[in-house]
């Protein structure tokens, strides 16, 4: 299996997440430069965190442009994994491979903090060897994570269980004082409707060693792994 | 040619910097402000060879496909020769 994490300008969660797949998933990985095209050979696809472009515009927009994404959509709609992690998560929404979108924190703040994350789903390719309910301690950084949606897709995500991680609290319920920046139904990640691309706002690749006061993030890795180990 | 772009959130999407600046604008003694709405202006120069019909064309499918994010804003267009 072959892990691949797209470099944009501005990326700076891309070493992180090069890190976990090579030193914590023990898996061969590359970096993929956003002028490339060529995806072939990748099995999971990892957009990272940073500030791609800037954030000039909004946060992803401009991202979405470079010659990489054409070729990481049509990678998901082939049924390729694809996680986006913070900027990563921005970048998929802005390109329509997820629904919704990030906008400004509801406090306007910068937010770096460990937060509780509860997970509600282990059926993504992402979260299998985790357990529902059960609650992840992983860091947020972000001023662009409040995530909106319509009526319409809320309804769909709720109903197609594609709701996959909310903001919760120490004792993993999902309140308003838990949420910490105002997105819509504390929502934290979500995934695709083929549920092969997931996309979430705190950073999992930043808590896999205990040195960096959790490793909660790891399962996340792990799951993606044993999806694929399973489907070689 | 000149087109003017204006993005604006979508009134169902809450404004956390128009309230700032609401609140800011209402401290220096104005009274009477209902609402602050914050937004996106561009300016694009066009080449001049263009139609007025052909500018607006242009300019309509950056805003929509680039300047703005239908998910969340609604975008206005003017063109000035």
């Amino acid at each position: 299996m072959k892990f691949g994490v797209v470099v944009f300008p501005g990326s700076n969660c891309d070493h992180d997440a090069y890190h976990v797949i090579s030193k914590h998933v023990g898996q061969p990985v590359d970096f993929i430069w956003h002028r490339d095209t060529d995806l072939s050979g990748y099995d999971a696809v990892i957009i990272p965190g940073g500030f791609s472009y800037g954030d000039y515009l909004r946060a992803g927009a401009l991202a979405r442009f470079s010659p990489v994404m054409n070729s990481v959509s049509k990678f998901a709609d082939a049924g390729g994994l694809v996680l986006g992690i913070c900027n990563g998560f921005q970048i998929l929404c802005e390109a329509g491979l997820l629904p919704g979108a990030l906008i400004r924190n509801r406090d306007l703040h910068f937010i770096c903090d460990h937060v509780s994350v509860r997970v509600e789903s282990t059926d993504t390719p992402f979260t299998g060897q985790l357990r529902r309910g059960s609650i992840l301690r992983i860091p947020i950084a972000h001023a662009e994570g409040n995530y909106v949606c319509d009526d319409v897709t809320f309804a769909e995500l709720k109903r197609d269980n594609r709701i996959i991680f909310r903001y919760c609290d120490a004792q993993g319920h999902a309140t308003a004082e838990a949420n910490p920046n105002g997105s819509r139904d504390n929502i934290a990640g979500i995934c695709s409707r083929g549920r092969n691309v997931l996309g979430l706002m705190p950073h999992p690749e930043r808590a896999c060693e205990d040195l960096l006061g959790s490793s909660d993030g790891r399962e996340i890795f792990s799951s993606l792994a044993a999806t694929l180990a399973a489907a070689a | 040619m000149k087109a003017k772009v204006y993005v604006t959130l979508k009134p169902s999407v809450l404004d956390p910097q128009g309230k700032a600046i609401q609140h800011s604008v209402q401290l220096l003694g104005f009274g009477g402000i209902a609402d602050v709405r914050q937004g996106k202006y561009f300016e694009i120069a066009l080449d001049e060879g263009l139609s007025e019909t052909e500018a607006r064309a242009n300019a309509t499918r950056m805003a929509s496909e680039v300047l703005s994010n239908p998910i969340i804003e609604d975008y206005r267009v003017e063109i000035e020769p």
